[in-house]
């Protein structure tokens, strides 16, 4: 409890304040430009965090641009039917139908009240079961982490967007990457091709910001469409009491699925907004109402988005495995900041632990008075044209590579890995899983060879040992699920002739 | 989730969801590459695979009582190719890939202004070469004016100056000394 109120102070402090409200507002921006997601601009500024210099200002700083731009996202799929996250693209069908209707403020309205109590409820559930989880896995060893890590990957290629077989093997080539360098446990050399830098090993922050920063300008750059948008004007943002008895329920559902389906690794928000829609269409009486402008519609996922922006740092708080890939940004900028994620985190670095969490307290406060009444100037913001923001990020990101160590190998290997992000992307792989494979790359292998050498070389003692047996089996359920799926629509629909999705579901 | 369909006995509702929202997100898109795309994303996957191999096993496997160096890329590698091979076959008529058109140019326009501030940085400073890429990207890759293209790049540039070598006290290369 003590910890708990210290984290309090440490987020009153001016720095840790004015930080918070940086990230949210970066958030926000990026969030109402579309373009720039939020793992691509996290993975932008960990330059930037790094010369910050205290790792709560910095981390404070990164996770507000995460659900700040959740917020953000819901502005443009309202008011130009032009999701600027993809956590907020349901939000379109409904929010959009809304503001032709002349009710523009009423669904932006709704969607920041129910982000708002679906961002704090799960932080309140946050705080009261991440201390138990890291408390449970404090006593964690090699085969559990092991296994933990590759339910991670497993569960990023497979529930996320992109095909399966695809997003496994950008996995796989991530986690080979990561081998790239001086092997820990021998010395040897490996994949460096005498290279003096890449025996150090491949920066994970030069990765991110080539596979998700560079690339995504690169893709801007060839997807643009001149013209700036002229949004709708918005009047009214106050719903009234009639509009918030209805959204209520919607909102308290949103929250429940946001907060599970975030807690799961590759859930996180996008996932829990298109079932937390999917849920309230199939319950609603009037389901031909959903698309045509539901207040529920937009209650929904926008509270589910925000609550598992929340949820979702819980894995990376307690048990050090990124859920999704902006929670991958946030585990590098702990990384090179010198903080090892773990379930130590919370006993060792409390002021860290409870500082971060806290921040989400005032953060989303902060969202929530800034997002009703500013509306209008993020609105004006949106008549920025993209042309013109395309090389402010374009610099930011260079000059920020060349400051990580001085050197343009970097900034190279930087350009290298944007322009391999574009090709993917050209080529239907998504760039996400590589990333967070390769994030994940290094302790996934240390722990397999270290429980290899605990069990004297007996692989079976994965499976034998309780923990990491049963993360085991869940890795050989979401394996299955989706072939038994395909199976299952199969025998539903004989008769009909086999359409392409069922051989992209195997 | 078995019975929960839609009113009208349709596929699982979040299916349909996904696929129209699939729709809505692509509408502005390019269209897809084709099978030629397909094959070659999995040929260059699989070719990652196999060279892989090839070097885990020089790097020496040893067995899993003391895993070698090359043990867990060799895997990994196997993992590569044998998936690669598989979406080889099943992967062809998939739709996921964009093909690439004249607007690709832009891009490759960009990478070649991003590698020239990467070669020039050291030598002379960031500020005439990021001006540069600026007056670039704005005029000639986004179709400003001339007037917003000068105010936009020396605006971007003063600020960027201040912002790393003051407010960060980063210490970029630079030409200027104040």
């Amino acid at each position: 409890m003590d910890a708990f109120l210290n984290g309090f102070a440490v987020v009153a402090q001016p720095d840790t304040l004015l930080y918070c409200l940086i990230g949210v507002l970066i958030g926000m921006l990026i969030g109402v430009l579309p373009g720039l997601g939020p793992a691509a601009t996290m993975a932008i500024l960990l330059p930037i965090v790094v010369s910050i210099g205290d790792p709560i200002s910095g981390v404070v700083m990164m996770a507000g641009v995460y659900y700040g731009a959740q917020y953000g996202g819901t502005i443009t799929s309202v008011l130009l039917r032009l999701p600027g996250e993809a956590s907020s693209v349901v939000t379109v069908f409904d929010g959009f139908a809304l503001a032709k209707q002349g009710k523009a403020g009423t669904a932006l309205g709704i969607a920041a009240i129910g982000s708002f109590v679906g961002a704090t409820v799960s932080i309140i559930l946050l705080s009261l079961s991440a201390p138990l989880v890291a408390g449970w896995a404090v006593d964690f060893g090699p085969p559990e982490y092991a296994a933990l890590a590759l339910l991670g990957v497993l569960l990023v290629s497979t529930i996320g967007s992109g095909h399966p077989i695809k997003a496994l093997i950008a996995a796989s080539i991530g986690l080979l990457l990561a081998t790239v360098g001086r092997d820990q446990f021998s010395g040897a050399e490996r994949y460096t091709f005498g290279s003096l830098e890449l025996s150090q090993g491949i920066d994970f922050v030069v990765v991110a910001m080539g596979l998700f920063g560079v690339s995504e300008i690169l893709h801007n750059l060839e997807e643009r469409h001149g013209k700036p948008h002229v949004p709708a004007t918005v009047a009214d943002i106050w719903p009234s009491r009639a509009d918030l008895k209805v959204a209520a329920p919607a909102i308290g559902r949103g929250t429940g699925i946001g907060f599970f389906l975030g807690v799961l690794p590759g859930g996180g928000a996008v996932m829990s907004s298109l079932a937390a829609y999917a849920t309230e269409k199939r319950i609603s009486k009037t389901p031909e109402e959903f698309g045509r402008g539901s207040i529920k519609g937009v209650a929904a996922p926008e509270t589910a988005n925000n609550a598992a922006a929340t949820s979702s740092f819980i894995p990376l708080l307690t048990l050090g495995i990124p859920a999704n890939a902006s929670m991958a940004m946030l585990f590098a900028a702990l990384l090179v900041l010198g903080i090892t994620p773990s379930p130590a985190l919370v006993d060792e670095n409390p002021d860290l632990f409870w500082g971060v969490v806290n921040s989400m307290y005032v953060g989303n406060v902060i969202l929530l008075l800034l997002s009703i009444p500013l509306v209008g100037i993020f609105v004006r913001i949106l008549r920025v044209r993209p042309a013109i923001l395309a090389p402010i990020t374009a610099l930011i990101t260079i000059l920020g590579a060349y400051t990580l160590n001085n050197s343009t190998f970097d900034v190279f290997l930087m350009i290298a890995f944007g322009v391999i992000g574009y090709l993917m992307k050209k080529g239907g792989f998504e760039p996400g899983p590589m990333v967070l494979a390769f994030v994940l790359g290094a302790i996934l292998e240390n722990n397999v060879r270290r429980s290899l050498i605990i069990y004297d070389g007996d692989p079976t003692g994965f499976v034998k040992d309780p923990i990491s047996g049963t993360i085991l089996a869940a890795f050989v359920l979401v394996a299955a699920w989706p072939v038994a799926k395909t199976l299952l629509d199969r025998r539903r629909a004989p008769a009909t002739t086999t359409p392409d999705r069922d051989h992209a579901g195997v | 989730m078995s019975d929960e369909r839609t009113a009208r006995g349709g596929p699982d509702i979040l299916d349909e969801i996904e696929a129209e929202v699939a729709e809505t997100l692509s509408e502005d898109d390019l269209p897809p590459g084709g099978p030629v795309y397909q094959t070659v994303g999995a040929l260059v996957a699989l070719a990652i695979g196999i060279a892989g191999l090839v070097l885990a096993l020089d790097y020496g496997l040893d067995g899993l009582r003391r895993p070698g160096p090359g043990l867990w890329p060799f895997v990994m590698s196997l993992v590569i190719t044998v998936l690669s091979l598989v979406l080889l076959v099943v992967g062809r008529r998939l739709e996921d890939s964009v093909s690439f058109s004249r607007s690709s140019l832009l891009p490759a326009v960009g990478v070649l202004t991003f590698i020239g501030l990467g070669v020039l940085m050291p030598l002379i400073g960031f500020e005439i070469p990021s001006l540069v890429l600026c007056v670039i990207w704005l005029r000639f890759l986004g179709g400003e004016s001339w007037r917003s293209t000068v105010l936009v790049s020396v605006g971007t540039v003063a600020v960027f100056y201040v912002l790393f070598l003051y407010g960060l006290s980063i210490p970029l290369p630079h030409l200027l000394a104040f």
